[in-house]
């Protein structure tokens, strides 16, 4: 080719290459957002994240104040499971650590794995809402037929009425989602497997 | 502001250009791949456009009359959203025009790397073609092509999609996006390191400060959408539960990746336009723009404001009353250096001696209907109204004012404003001007009465409504008929414009046109500026 080639100086290699290391950067950056968000979440209760930490002191709690807090238990298609609260809801004294029995049991025919995610509600709510103890940081395999009574020990953090956002709340809801355990699989086999595909194709 | 001075030099007698398939394949010469880019838009964007008008045929009468299957419905949305974003406003504004006028305002020989400039424009064709391949594989059981909308959200994304072609798609946005990243380093490095003599960034004219607020935007935020999609790919294929509450992971935090890249998306498309109705203002009101480094600095302020504010897509996900709060707030501040240039274009037209050529009127008629869309922008901004607004036509009649009839009205007006410049050749001003009023008209049947169905409560992306809401789609498909009308127009006018015999002159706009590409010959010469023009400041010049 004739003519000029534009001249590639000093100052624009360095430009680019910088340029190029921020796109990098951004890629990074995109990926540590990953831990960042999980872990955000879980310090600030954000989206309804439940916070994990030890008990209160027991002087801590508050004979006057209390808050209803309902269960409510889903299982997710692809996992042939019974799951349910002992009691749909419990008034928990704010500060009062409590137990609450959760009973799982496998109504197929063969051994399968489930682990459960869960969230509250009203979302507000993840902050001042501690768990202590909870079988859903596990995943739980049970053999046909059988049935498990798993615990989840929690209290209300006293704090919720400090917060402008949440004083007024005198109701929440712990929900609890039992999922198959893929192991490595990925979502779209997962539901290739589970649901069968239409055989209809329309365009 | 600054003019060109000095700019004597003889450009070379031979204008020597290589073989067809050298030049147009091999192309290392920013004209000819700007010139490649706008024909690539036009294709895409003549593709995205039929699938518009299934879209608008199908909500011309309540039930289903051309789509059996609603899945497929959502893959005309779905295709006709990533094309219009990734494949034709893109490559129209930044590739196209970028390309073209970027080193010519600045008085640069060519692009810092003309060779990489080749590769971004080909990894753009070749996302095209993934995306085009995405159409015609399953995705949602039993339907062909990736009907996830162009926010591509999990879990529709993944579990209601177990077909490749969301697979397609990914690889489309992917290879396009790399595209984009390497477009974006070019520019950013011819902007600061090849300006001509005498021309400092504050003398720069202002598509060249648009180009470079874009390229930067484009660095900072598709890297994120990048890694985001990577995530949901490898949450498809290979077992990972990034977005996955299965394995612990959050379908939201996809929303807040996207959207981090999404909503300066918006601003990469709008920013160009900016730069281009600034100058076309100027040169038809034989001014120089009002308040320039005000309007510099004001589109800054756009692009560094727009990456703190993406959570206002998502007020519905449950945000806390602060968050929404914060996010109401700066949301609304960027209306405030828009406002500026809004005001800056006006002031510019006050007192001038204005010329309403086609490209004028485009033009001004960016500037009403942008106000508009931007006014509704405003509206939805509040998270108390946007959580009734939220997916309705509402939304769709506000980023169409923006996009639709804010940047590809733009997009028309710098075809009618640089045409004679690219090529030579001059488009008959009666064509220009029948093709604005039809737009115009066109556009406003077409998206106005979106806003009645919004506040009604007519959801998007959904094949099928109740009768209440035929009459105003019917209105809005009748506008369709009147835009794509439009086209036709365009398309007599470029061709009248090769079949005349006529032939530009340099600088065909006459006095106010002070940007250096009107300083050389109407198509510029394959190589310019082998002598580097001198910018000098002219006291009492304007």
């Amino acid at each position: 080719m004739t003519g000029p080639r534009s001249e590639v100086g000093k100052g624009a290699r360095r430009t680019a290459i910088a340029c190029a290391g921020l796109a990098v950067g951004m890629v990074g950056l995109a990926f540590a957002s990953v831990p960042l968000y999980d872990a955000f979440c879980k310090a600030t209760g954000y989206d309804g994240t439940p916070r994990q930490g030890p008990a209160l002191a027991a002087s801590a709690a508050r004979a006057d104040d209390s808050m209803v807090v309902h269960f409510d238990t889903n299982v997710a298609p692809g996992l042939p499971w019974k799951f349910a609260p002992e009691a749909n809801r419990v008034e928990a004294k704010l500060g009062e650590t409590k137990t609450v029995f959760f009973r799982v049991q496998n109504t197929g025919l063969k051994p399968t794995t489930g682990v459960a995610t869960f969230n509250v509600q009203p979302g507000l709510m993840g902050g001042y809402f501690v768990k202590i103890a909870c079988f859903c940081f596990n995943e739980q395999t049970l053999q046909p037929g059988e049935t498990l009574d798993v615990p989840v020990v929690f209290y209300v953090d006293p704090a919720v009425r400090d917060d402008s956002n949440t004083a007024h709340l005198s109701e929440m809801t712990l929900s609890y989602t039992y999922f198959a355990a893929k192991n490595g699989q990925p979502v779209t086999a997962a539901v290739a497997n589970s649901a069968p595909t239409g055989a209809k194709r329309d365009f | 502001m600054a003019t060109a001075a000095a700019h004597a030099e003889a450009h070379e007698v031979h204008d020597h250009k290589p073989s067809f398939f050298a030049r147009w394949f091999l192309s290392t010469n920013h004209k000819d791949i700007g010139t490649l880019y706008l024909l690539f838009a036009f294709c895409a964007g003549m593709i995205g456009a039929f699938l518009s008008f299934g879209i608008r045929m199908e909500m011309e009468q309540p039930g289903l009359q051309y789509f059996s299957n609603p899945a497929t419905y959502n893959v005309f949305v779905t295709g006709h959203g990533l094309i219009m974003v990734f494949f034709m406003v893109m490559p129209a504004l930044i590739g196209g025009f970028g390309n073209w006028f970027v080193p010519l305002m600045i008085g640069a020989p060519d692009m810092a790397f003309p060779r990489m400039n080749n590769i971004s424009f080909w990894l753009t064709v070749a996302g095209f073609c993934s995306l085009l391949c995405s159409l015609f594989v399953e995705g949602a059981p039993g339907a062909s092509g990736a009907g996830t909308g162009w926010t591509v959200y999990p879990p529709l994304s993944t579990a209601g999609h177990p077909g490749p072609a969301v697979d397609f798609a990914i690889f489309a946005l992917h290879l396009s996006g790399a595209g984009s990243i390497l477009g974006a380093i070019n520019f950013i490095t011819t902007i600061l390191n090849m300006r001509a003599p005498g021309m400092t960034l504050h003398k720069m004219p202002l598509f060249a400060w648009a180009e470079l607020v874009t390229a930067f935007l484009l660095l900072l935020s598709l890297p994120v959408l990048a890694g985001a999609i990577t995530m949901l790919l490898t949450d498809r294929n290979f077992g990972t539960t990034f977005f996955d509450p299965a394995g612990g992971g959050d379908p939201i935090l996809y929303q807040h990746l996207f959207w981090f890249f999404g909503h300066p998306e918006v601003y990469i498309m709008i920013l160009p336009a900016f730069g281009i109705v600034s100058h076309i203002i100027a040169t038809f009101s034989r001014k120089p723009v009002f308040g320039y480094l005000a309007m510099a600095y004001a589109m800054v302020a756009i692009g560094v404001v727009g990456f703190v504010v993406w959570a206002h897509h998502m007020y519905t996900v449950g945000l806390s009353l602060q968050t929404q709060s914060y996010f109401v707030f700066a949301t609304m501040v960027i209306a405030v250096p828009t406002g500026v240039k809004i005001f800056s274009w006006i002031a510019t037209m006050w007192g001038g001696s204005i010329r309403f050529t086609a490209a004028m009127h485009w033009a001004v008629g960016f500037i009403f209907l942008f106000t508009v869309g931007g006014v509704t922008g405003v509206v939805l901004a509040n998270s108390a109204v946007d959580k009734y607004l939220h997916d309705t036509y509402y939304v769709v009649a506000h980023f169409h004012y923006v996009l639709s009839l804010g940047a590809v009205f733009i997009i028309f007006a710098g075809v009618y404003y640089w045409f004679p410049k690219m090529t030579g050749r001059i488009i008959p001003e009666w064509a220009g001007k029948l093709h604005f009023w039809l737009a115009f008209i066109g556009a406003n049947v077409l998206f106005f009465p979106m806003h009645f169905l919004g506040l009604a409560g007519m959801p998007r992306r959904y094949a099928d409504y109740p009768d209440a809401f035929a009459g105003w789609h019917k209105v809005s498909t009748y506008g369709g008929h009147i835009f794509g009308l439009g086209m036709f127009v365009f398309v007599i006018g470029v061709v009248l414009a090769f079949r005349s015999k006529e032939r530009a002159a340099d600088n065909p706009w006459g006095e106010g046109a002070t940007t250096l590409e009107w300083t050389l010959p109407s198509p510029p010469p394959f190589h310019q500026f082998e002598t580097l023009p001198r910018i000098v400041d002219e006291p009492g010049a304007h």
